[in-house]
């Protein structure tokens, strides 16, 4: 098979590749939502600590 | 035994055991993942009915089994909070409700592609379509629910209660739904339910049902360690390991 | 035994002689009812063989719209005025007496509306045997919005977008009973018996008041803890 074949997908390219280009983008978003949730959470607790360990 | 689970379920013990458990599950589905990928798209034969765009089903299966899955997981975490008052049972529940909703989104979206060429419309009411798209409109009462209250213990109780209930409701939506639609419509769709499924298209998808699996855990893991974060934001542990970062 | 039916008793009179106090509680609903069933013809026409056909489905739809407006009723005031934790706090099991406020609701809201839907379908001439099929299926199915709504009410009373949050709530939950109703309906339409799907509604009529007042019971614990 060649790469031009599997990629085209026996002519329902537009349905199979945009089925697993949408799914990809969902499982990506979540993880990067959930990782830029948890350095965030990080950094306010932290940033909370500095002021009542400076005042 | 049960002091053992109490402090398998103690915040910072789940915290740390979270953090050492995610790379695992992450790697774990990443494997799992481009194996059943290279397995559905490259080596399964294509189908003798629906050609190559029943390679959808490699996405869309897995999906609507985590749709279901989660949201057993979610329930089942909730009404262990609600009774034994587990704080890591709510928070468990509390992160799933998204990651729950994104695979039903997932089904849905990739269910109506596969539609598409099948049907010829995007839409029909089709009778696991429709119950699929009911089990969305439960996630969404339920995280609508949840940022309703400011208190979490009452959010994640109250979420319990509405997540039971839907529980068991699940059943009873999803007779109903086939009921009505085998009434309207007939028995047209049998082309879904392929007789037996062979073995070079069964093994990718069970590959990528682990694979979902493990996403799903290693993602609700760093959730739950948010979570976890904010909910214990005033507790000795927390701030011991927030002074130990931030030096 | 005689004291928790006295209890029962005591509380649907109660929220009985409140409600007809304020009497626009009580009509408001139906004036909504009929409000919508009018303005079914101007969107489909007045083509009278269409309506006759959707007659029945549009009365179904209506006394479900109805119905969610209403059930906030079903615990507002006791939350507005506290007396609610008196409720919580008496001596009398709660799960007893939440019953009895959705049995009340239900002999205010339900019986009311399903009289209106009767009369509306009398006026549109329905066939008798369709009055037939959905008298009984708004008999059965009545009961299960309001057990159901209740348990969504307790959840969310009070709050502030507390009625959009409710009908996000439940209108998921009341598919099933509206499903089945319609396919009874239609069935009477076609004169095919319709007793598989009038039993699969007096089940789950049967386990959401077996199941809806424990959890309508703990959902307000929770909500006032």
């Amino acid at each position: 098979m060649s790469i031009q074949e599997f990629f085209h997908m026996g002519g329902y390219a537009f349905y199979v590749w945009s089925s697993y280009g949408l799914c990809a983008v969902v499982m990506i978003l979540n993880v990067l939502q959930s990782v830029s949730r948890q350095k965030k959470t990080l950094n306010t607790l932290i940033k909370r600590q500095r002021r009542t360990l400076g005042q | 035994m049960f002091t053992r689970f109490n402090q398998f379920a103690s915040p910072k013990h789940f915290y740390d055991l979270s953090a050492r458990l995610t790379p695992w599950f992450t790697w774990a589905s990443i494997l799992l993942l481009l194996a059943g990928l290279y397995g559905g798209l490259v080596l399964a034969p294509a189908d003798y009915q629906q050609g190559d765009s029943f390679r959808i089903i490699y996405i869309h299966v897995p999906s609507a089994w985590m749709s279901l899955f989660v949201y057993v997981v979610m329930a089942m975490a909730g009404g262990i909070g609600l009774i034994w008052h587990v704080k890591i049972a709510d928070i468990i529940a509390r992160s799933s409700a998204s990651l729950g909703a994104s695979f039903t989104f997932l089904a849905l979206a990739t269910g109506s592609l596969w539609g598409k060429p099948m049907w010829g419309t995007w839409w029909v009411w089709d009778a696991r379509l429709t119950s699929e798209l009911i089990l969305l409109f439960l996630y969404l009462g339920y995280i609508a629910l949840q940022s309703a209250f400011d208190d979490r213990r009452v959010a994640a109780r109250a979420g319990a209660v509405l997540a039971l209930v839907g529980l068991v409701n699940i059943p009873i939506i999803h007779y109903s739904v086939e009921w009505w639609s085998t009434l309207h419509q007939g028995p047209t769709i049998t082309k879904f339910d392929a007789p037996s499924i062979h073995m070079s298209m069964l093994i990718p998808l069970l590959l990528m049902a682990l694979a979902f699996k493990s996403y799903f855990i290693s993602v609700l893991l760093i959730r739950a360690r948010s979570e976890i974060l904010e909910y214990e934001c005033n507790s000795t542990w927390v701030e011991e390991l927030i002074s130990n970062r931030s030096f | 035994m005689y004291a928790y039916w006295k209890a029962f008793v005591v509380i649907v009179s109660r929220d009985a002689m409140l409600a007809f106090r304020r009497q626009a509680e009580l009509v408001n609903p139906l004036i909504f009812f009929i409000m919508v069933v009018t303005l079914f013809p101007f969107a489909f026409g007045s083509d009278s063989e269409l309506l006759q056909r959707i007659t029945a489905g549009m009365i179904w739809i209506t006394a479900l719209l109805a119905s969610t407006l209403s059930l906030d009723s079903i615990f507002r005031s006791d939350f507005d005025d506290g007396s609610i934790e008196q409720i919580v706090l008496s001596r009398y099991s709660l799960i007893l007496l939440v019953a009895a406020k959705i049995t009340a609701h239900w002999l205010l809201t339900g019986l009311p509306l399903i009289m209106v839907a009767m009369l509306i379908g009398f006026i549109l001439s329905l066939p008798g045997q369709t009055m037939q099929a959905l008298l009984a299926t708004l008999l059965l199915g009545t009961p299960v919005l309001s057990l159901i709504g209740a348990i969504a009410v307790a959840l969310t009373v009070g709050l502030r977008s507390g009625g959009m949050l409710l009908s996000l709530l439940i209108l998921p939950l009341y598919m099933p009973v509206l499903i089945f109703s319609m396919l009874a309906v239609e069935n009477a339409m076609s004169e095919l018996p319709i007793t598989a799907e009038l039993y699969f509604l007096a089940g789950i009529l049967v386990l959401s008041a077996t199941l809806a007042p424990v959890a309508t019971a703990s959902s307000l614990r929770i909500r006032l803890s």
